[in-house]
């Protein structure tokens, strides 16, 4: 596409930089290649600008008409309502509930499946043992496995041990099927760390441990970071199983977050609707945005190895 | 792993088998959370539900063999198979779609273009959002009285239609739009980094030979990056199957029965409508739907690499 320019730059070289500078002309090729990535760019960006925007303005504003247009007069109260006072149709707290049982169900639900991931992992490269990658095929079977088909089993088993509708049979759930991805994304970094160093660590009395805590963790902080965001992310945005393991109390944001905007009762307040969605997404929105190529680094490892 | 490897050549011996057990104890204690995970829930799970499918489960799951009832009754009931049609529209217009502008948007953006980054950013930052917020973004976007048809009739254009969440007949496309906003920024990632991994040689023998551009991708680059489509393929379809929480949020199976899923018939069966054996015989048809995909892949992936 840039043929036609490169192929002129010897000549002008030769005779040196002389008259005006030459304006960077577009030719139709690049046209085509900037407008079709205009079109995408605008179809990718403008429903996060919708949300904003609406979220921003009044309800008589809103009925006017104009989604695009920003708002004529800028007003906090629908993000004000959003976390405080929305209705689900059961309670009128807001998503201020939701959140904080997200924040319950999150926190150590990453903990634990980062820890037991890196560990699965560790061993499955490192200390293999006869059937160990069997378990591990099972493990990567099970993560494309439609998870409906598992999930009355499980509320069986939550059942007998208690934890049915509770945050901690929620956290477990998380963990089980965090497992898979997670345990792939540390085998396959371990895996990569050379064997003399595993070796050595051995031949100076190192056990199962021992190599990992001293010799492991601190090698492998940047997939720590990875599997961190994998799970903050799905796990913040996930609705099955918090819809299916929990009750109306425990509900996590995206459950409630659903129920306040689909609820059937009163008038719809678009503005409060789209305050509380940006609200749930400004999570993993932040992520996101702040850890960048890692981000993209997660989503590639487990993708295109998954 | 070596060391392990060495035990196994001692295996003949019976006076060591004891041992064996006990060698690389941490390791197995260790990996018990993973073992329970894999034969218990994926395992255990899974085959307990295809057996329980069997059996005229209601409001609780008990062993009454009903044989195939279950599944008959599943495929005369109208609601399945229109929950079967949808998938299939969506899943098609899906899968070619999101084929088509991931591997679109990956070679435009690979043509060194200015801004690149910020590019990716914005059609990857879908991905990072929940179905849920996606569903509710995309209700509100096509609301008919207040969303972009009203801002078009607003603009003068006054005939202008487009209210696909009220339409049975377009609200699988509604859905759609939605659905291809959160998921192609991902084929795209995957893509882009396929095209990457392309030697420069190709496209400079490419343009020796005088072949434009657009037929070297399509003779040249595509069939070169078959395993990355294979791999796109796998994930968008396994993907398809799953779809759920983007339906319950943007229309809840409506209007009428008109976007209801597969995911959805079996959530309400089980949870909703105390019917457990058709929510168990629902999701085995999901699960057999995904061996479908899987299995063919499987041979290509990993029976090819054996052969070669």
């Amino acid at each position: 596409m840039a043929n036609s320019d490169t192929m002129a730059a010897p000549a002008a070289l030769a005779a040196g930089p002389r008259g005006p500078k030459p304006k960077r002309r577009m030719s139709r090729g690049n046209i085509m290649v900037y407008g079709t990535l205009l079109v995408f760019a605008l179809y990718y960006a403008l429903p996060l600008y919708v949300m904003i925007v609406t979220s921003l303005k009044g309800m008589p504003e809103i009925r006017l008409g104009n989604i695009f247009a920003p708002p004529m007069e800028v007003t906090f109260e629908p993000w004000v309502k959003a976390w405080s006072q929305a209705c689900t149709g059961i309670n009128c707290d807001g998503l201020s509930r939701g959140f904080s049982n997200s924040v319950r169900i999150l926190i150590p639900s990453v903990i634990i499946s980062v820890a037991v991931a890196s560990v699965n992992g560790y061993a499955l490269s490192m200390w293999k043992f006869k059937g160990s990658e069997v378990f591990f095929a099972i493990l990567m079977i099970g993560a494309f496995i439609p998870y409906q088909i598992m999930l009355y089993p499980i509320v069986i088993l939550l059942r007998e041990a208690g934890l049915y509708g509770s945050l901690t049979g929620l956290v477990l759930v998380h963990v089980v099927f965090g497992m898979p991805i997670n345990t792939l994304l540390f085998r396959n970094y371990f895996a990569s760390i050379p064997e003399e160093l595993f070796k050595a660590a051995r031949v100076d009395g190192a056990g199962f441990w021992a190599i990992f805590f001293k010799i492991m963790l601190p090698m492998s902080l940047p997939i720590f970071v990875v599997s961190l965001i994998i799970q903050v992310t799905g796990i913040w945005n996930d609705f099955l199983f918090g819809a299916s393991f929990t009750g109306p109390d425990l509900y996590p944001m995206t459950v409630q977050l659903n129920n306040i905007v689909n609820s059937v009762q009163g008038v719809k307040e678009y503005n409060v609707n789209m305050a509380a969605t940006l609200l749930t997404g400004l999570v993993p929105l932040t992520i996101y945005f702040v850890s960048g190529k890692l981000f993209v680094r997660g989503i590639a490892a487990g993708a295109v190895k998954g | 792993m070596a060391l392990t490897d060495a035990t196994d050549t001692g295996q003949n011996i019976p006076v060591q088998k004891p041992k064996r057990l006990f060698k690389n104890l941490a390791s197995k204690i260790a990996a018990i959370p993973m073992v329970f995970t894999a034969l218990v829930i994926f395992v255990g799970g899974t085959v307990w539900t295809i057996v329980y499918s069997f059996t005229s489960s209601g409001l609780l799951p008990r062993l009454k063999w009903v044989g195939l009832d279950q599944y008959e009754r599943l495929w005369n009931s109208r609601k399945w198979l229109v929950s079967i049609e949808n998938l299939a529209i969506y899943g098609i217009c899906s899968l070619i779609l999101t084929l088509v502008i991931g591997f679109t948007l990956a070679a435009l953006l690979d043509r060194k273009v200015r801004g690149e980054g910020a590019l990716r950013t914005i059609f990857l930052y879908p991905f990072a959002l929940s179905f849920i917020v996606t569903g509710l973004i995309w209700q509100w976007i096509l609301n008919p009285e207040l969303g972009l048809q009203s801002v078009m009739r607003g603009i003068g254009w006054e005939s202008f239609a487009f209210d696909p969440l009220n339409n049975s007949k377009l609200v699988m496309f509604g859905l759609l739009i939605a659905g291809l906003w959160q998921g192609t920024g991902l084929i795209m990632c995957i893509m882009l980094a396929g095209l990457r991994g392309i030697d420069e040689d190709i496209w400079k023998a490419a343009r020796v030979d005088g072949i434009g551009t657009v037929k070297t991708y399509i003779r040249v680059i595509i069939p070169m990056m078959r395993p990355v489509f294979v791999t796109s393929l796998v994930l968008i379809g396994s993907g398809i199957v799953k779809l759920y929480d983007l339906v319950v949020a943007q229309t809840s199976g409506g209007p009428g029965l008109s976007s209801q899923v597969p995911a959805m018939y079996v959530m309400t069966s089980m949870f909703g409508g105390q019917n457990l054996g058709q929510g168990f015989a629902a999701s085995t048809m999901m699960l057999v739907s995904v061996v479908i995909i899987l299995v063919p892949w499987a041979i290509l992936e990993f029976g090819g690499k054996k052969r070669g």
